[in-house]
Formats: C-alpha cells, sequence, structure tokens
C-alpha cells in the first residue's frame, strides 16, 4: 500500500512538471516569440504593452481553456470506459459530442444568444448533450440489460445523423452564422469571453471532484455491474449521476471549443497502459494528461503554419492517432472488458 | 438466516420462478441443484437483489431485502461468480475491491484493517503467493480460489456461490468445495450453491433443493433428495442409484444409451 501511494505521488508529480512545462512551452511559442527573459521584462512593465495584452489577453485564456477542455474530455471519457468497461467509448464515438454540437449549432442559427446571452451556447450543447445520452441510453437497453454493442453502433449512427444535421443547419443558414458555425464546427481554444473560460474551469474541476467520489464505484463497475451491485454499489444511481456528469463535462466543452476528438479516447488508453485499471490514479492522471496534450496540440497548432492557424481538432486526430498505434504496436494494452 | 416467501419471478412476464418457498437455518450448507434452465441461477439472483421478484419476499434476518441499503447488503452476503470477467488487475487489489462495502465516501485508501483482512482472506483461501500476480496470469482453479477470498473480504455471513466448481478439474473441484466447508464449520458462514454435479452436492452439502421448471421439486438432505425416480423424473436420464462406499451418501451412476439397449436385448 504505501509502495502504491509512493508511486502514484510520483507519478501525478511528474504529470504536473510536464504540465507546467507544456504551459510554459506555450506561453512563449507563437507568432511573436517570446523567451522567457522577455517575458518577465513584459510583466515587470505592467499593462499597457502589446506583448502584455498578447500573453494576458490571447495566450493565457487559451492555456486555461485548454487545461479545463484538455482535463473535461479525457475525464469524460475514463468515466464512460470505466462504466461500459468498453475501450472503445468515449464522448466522441457514443454521440454526446454530436449531440452538443446540433444544439449548440441550433442556438447559433436561432440567434438564441443573442437574446439570452452568451451563457445560452453552454446550456444548449448540454441539453444536446445530455438528450443524446438519454437516447443511447434507453435504446441500448433490452430487457433490463445494457447491450454494448448496441449501445456503441448507435452511439456512431447518432454521431452521423448529428453531422448531417448540422450539414442541414448550415446550409439553411444566414452567411454571418454560418462562419461561427464552421469556425466552432473544426474545433478552437480561441475564446474570447472570460465569463466562459472560467465556467469550463469551474466546470471541469468540480467535474473532477465529483468523479472521485466515485473512484471506488468505478473500480467495482470494471467487475461488470452485477458484481458491482454485490459489493453494494447502488448500480442504476451511480449509473445515472455518472452519465450526467459525463454529459455535463463534454457538453460544457464541446459548447465553449467545439468538435475536439480523439482526446476522450487517447488519453484515458495511454494513461491506463502505465498506471492500471485503478481509477484512484487513472481519473486524475487522465485529467492533467489531457490537459497536457490539447495545450501541446493547441500550441502546435497555432505555430505551425503561423500566422495562421490550423484547427486544434486536426492536430489531436493527427497526433493522437498516430501516438495511439504505435503504443499499441509497442505494448500488449490489455483493453478491459470482454 | 436466509427465507423466501411464496416468491414468483420473471423476465418479462414470462415466469421462470413460481411458488419458491424455503428457509436457510444458520450455519447451514444448501445445495441448488436441477436441470439446466430450470431457474438455480435465476433464483441467486433474486437472492442478491439484482432481479426484482415479481411475487413474494426475500428475507434475511427477518428483514426484506428491498428494504436494506446496498451496502448494507454487502456486508450481510457476498457472492461468488462463475468467473471472472473484469478488467486484468493483481490478485491483491482484486480482493480488496471486497472491501469497497466498508469504504466511506471520502476515504479514498484502504485502512490498515482493510489489508490486514484482504491478507487473512487470501491466506484462508491458500493464495497468499499469488497476491503479487495478475488475474490474467493464474490458472482457473486459482482463480476461483481468489474469487472466494474477494468474497470473504466482504466478512459475510451469508456466502452465495454459482456452480464454483464449473469447469475445474477433480483436484481443484475438490479443493474448493473442501474450503468452503471448512469455511462453513470454522468461520460459521452460511452457504448457499447451486452446483450441477449431483454427486459433490451429495457429498458435501447437508440439504439439498431440487428446482425443476422453476417450482421446488423437492427439498431434504441428500439422502431424501437422490433417489433414483426422482432423478430420472426431473432429469430425463437413466440412472443407477448407489452408495459413497467411504461416506455412504447417495451416489448416482448415469447409464449410457448403448449400455441400456444391451441390457434390453
Amino acid at each position: 500500500m504505501r509502495r502504491k501511494v509512493f508511486y502514484w505521488s510520483a507519478w501525478i508529480l511528474v504529470l504536473f512538471c510536464l504540465l507546467l512545462t507544456v504551459m510554459l512551452f506555450s506561453f512563449c511559442a507563437g507568432p511573436v516569440d517570446m523567451p522567457l527573459k522577455k517575458i518577465l521584462k513584459v510583466i515587470f512593465e505592467g499593462r499597457g504593452t502589446s506583448e502584455y495584452s498578447i500573453l494576458f489577453d490571447i495566450r493565457l485564456p487559451r492555456i486555461i481553456l485548454g487545461f479545463a477542455i484538455g482535463g473535461a474530455l479525457s475525464l469524460a471519457g475514463v468515466i464512460l470506459q470505466g462504466m461500459f468497461r468498453n475501450p472503445l467509448v468515449e464522448p466522441y464515438t457514443l454521440g454526446i459530442s454530436g449531440g452538443a454540437a446540433v444544439g449548440v449549432c441550433l442556438n447559433i442559427v436561432l440567434g438564441l444568444s443573442r437574446g439570452l446571452g452568451i451563457i445560452s451556447l453552454p446550456i444548449c450543447g448540454f441539453l444536446g448533450a445530455i438528450l443524446v445520452i438519454l437516447l443511447v441510453y434507453s435504446l441500448s437497453i433490452r430487457k433490463g440489460i445494457l447491450k454494448i454493442q448496441g449501445l456503441l453502433l448507435t452511439g456512431v449512427m447518432i454521431s452521423f445523423i448529428s453531422s448531417s444535421l448540422i450539414m442541414l443547419i448550415m446550409s439553411v443558414s444566414h452567411t454571418e452564422d454560418l462562419h461561427g458555425i464552421v469556425f466552432w464546427v473544426m474545433g478552437s481554444l480561441e475564446e474570447p469571453n472570460w465569463l466562459l473560460i472560467k465556467l469550463a474551469l469551474g466546470i471541469a474541476v468540480f467535474g473532477l471532484a465529483v468523479s472521485y467520489l466515485f473512484c471506488f464505484d468505478l473500480n467495482a463497475f470494471s467487475l461488470g455491474e452485477e458484481e458491482a451491485l454485490h459489493l453494494g454499489i447502488n448500480v442504476e444511481r451511480t449509473k445515472r449521476l455518472l452519465f450526467i456528469v459525463a454529459s455535463l463535462l463534454t457538453g460544457f466543452s464541446v459548447s465553449v471549443a467545439g468538435i475536439i476528438g480523439f482526446v476522450g479516447l487517447v488519453v484515458p488508453h495511454f494513461i491506463r497502459m502505465f498506471v492500471g485499471p485503478d481509477h484512484r490514479i487513472l481519473l486524475i492522471s487522465s485529467f492533467l494528461c489531457g490537459a497536457i496534450f490539447l495545450i501541446f496540440c493547441d500550441t502546435l497548432a497555432r505555430i505551425i503554419i503561423a500566422p495562421l492557424e490550423l484547427p486544434v481538432g486536426v492536430i489531436t486526430g493527427i497526433l493522437g492517432g498516430s501516438l495511439f498505434i504505435y503504443a499499441l504496436s509497442k505494448k500488449q494494452v490489455s483493453l478491459g472488458g470482454k | 438466516m436466509l427465507e423466501l416467501k411464496s416468491l414468483a419471478c420473471g423476465y418479462n412476464l414470462k415466469p421462470v420462478l413460481q411458488d419458491i418457498e424455503f428457509k436457510v437455518n444458520d450455519k447451514e450448507f444448501v445445495g441448488i441443484i436441477g436441470p439446466n434452465g430450470s431457474g438455480k441461477t435465476t433464483l441467486l439472483r433474486v437472492i442478491t437483489r439484482i432481479l426484482k421478484p415479481s411475487k413474494g419476499e426475500v428475507f434475511l434476518n427477518g428483514r426484506n431485502i428491498w428494504q436494506m441499503k446496498f451496502r448494507e447488503l454487502a456486508r450481510y452476503v457476498a457472492v461468488v461468480p462463475q468467473n471472472f470477467g473484469g478488467v486484468d488487475m493483481s490478485v491483491e487489489d482484486f480482493v480488496l475491491l471486497g472491501r469497497i462495502p466498508y469504504l466511506e465516501r471520502l476515504q479514498f485508501f484502504e485502512s490498515k484493517m482493510d489489508l490486514l483482512i484482504a491478507q487473512r482472506c487470501l491466506s484462508l483461501t491458500d493464495t497468499l503467493k499469488l497476491k503479487g500476480k495478475l488475474m490474467s496470469e493464474i490458472s482457473g482453479g486459482e482463480r476461483q480460489l481468489v474469487l472466494i477470498a474477494r468474497a470473504l473480504a466482504q466478512e459475510p455471513k451469508l456466502l452465495l456461490l454459482d456452480e464454483p466448481t464449473a469447469h475445474l478439474d477433480i483436484t481443484h473441484q475438490g479443493s474448493i468445495l473442501d474450503l468452503i466447508k471448512k469455511l462453513n464449520k470454522e468461520l460459521g458462514l452460511t452457504v448457499v450453491m447451486v452446483l450441477h454435479d449431483l454427486n459433490l452436492a451429495s457429498e458435501y452439502c447437508q440439504r439439498l433443493v431440487l428446482i425443476n421448471e422453476g417450482r421446488i421439486y423437492k427439498t431434504g438432505t441428500p439422502q431424501e433428495v437422490l433417489n433414483y425416480k426422482i432423478i430420472e423424473e426431473v432429469y430425463k436420464t437413466v440412472v443407477v442409484m448407489e452408495k459413497n462406499p467411504v461416506s455412504s451418501k447417495p451416489y448416482i451412476v448415469l447409464v449410457s444409451q448403448e449400455e441400456r439397449e444391451k441390457r434390453r436385448k
């Protein structure tokens, strides 16, 4: 036990150091290169310079948002994979991202955000996400038993349907709305609204805290639902609660940053290879690693073809996918479930 | 200890169990037998609260199990499943999962006490040497022992087992049932076990409950339940009853069709 605690603390410390490094890298790198020395100088000079506003109004919000969204998405991935005992389940494959996307698109087209304020965007995203989750869930329950195969297929189909719906919405929308939707569907961490960034951060951390209340429940779930019940877990209630947490995390992330795939699938897998299936360490390390991964990808997206910018989803897909295939071929992964 | 009252249960209105009524006394060793599809496993699932009975009630020490908290039930009843289907983890971690019913919400690590109990359960089942191994690395017989160790870590009063000897060779069958018998005798655990093998049931159980087509066909001691008339009627197979020369418990011998035809000539 002692050894385990030591090992886990060391692991978390390493991830924290990595996170700081990546954050610093992201802070320095960009179209306007800022070595560390210069940054210190800029900070000392205080407000007013253009460098200052690049650092604190452009780069810092992106770093914080990357931390929140990356963490939230991979946390949602861990929770869903743990609950369904299936390594392919993630917000994206379950169609949750798609549902959230449709919600946000509808919001933009119907002009709700103009009437109700910017806060209605994440609310619509969340509603879309939870609607899809309920739909997928109720469609894959047969005779009181949750069918994983059916669940995945339904999720993928709902993903398709929602991307078609998004196209439909795009084709009937005005030009000015269209730009917003396209930008948003491709996924981006550029978000000028500090309130949304703070909210995203708050929800991510809140999700992490809540999921930790259920870390043993998730461990019990890894044996299957009936076994979890034998271990005294209130299975239905826990499932419902974790569902809500996962949709809140995904719905909010998607509604702020658009569709960023792969983070929720790849990161938890990667972490599982290193730390094993215990959710006590899996939750926090996935969160941190997701944050590291997304901040890193976003920085790449900013600097690769600077001053232009790539959609961050492109980088997460290419980098995450290839890293994952490489890791799979290197090491036999225990995929969990059956 | 355990009492089932006029229980009926089914999946989607199709009744699987009907008029089930029996009692298990403290420290008893009861075997549930019956042909495939007779409802044995369903019965076990009703007792562990996975299925809600459509009629009737299940009482544990006089309390309806549906009015108990899940955690409370898990501290009272432990289930040994047929096989292990979870993600791979070390044997020790797996046994520690049995302590979940005793962990508080904000407790992230098992206490020293929990570790000690896990240790004791491993040594009780003679699996302490496997502690550091992964569940995927150990043999089927060892895995069954570890499953029992995890159930014991729940410190239950009632132990339910679903065919603990399925897919095991004769050595492991014997050692597993000997272990369960020992737990029953020494720790005073009440044991309810679903068994396929009639001879093992006869040899180890104090009392048998024979289920056929969702109803209790007969309950009683092995001598009372296992007579050839009952077995031939329920299992629709020709058998010969012998006595185990050592324990003088009933022993069932199967007769093949070829031999039967030879005799008839």
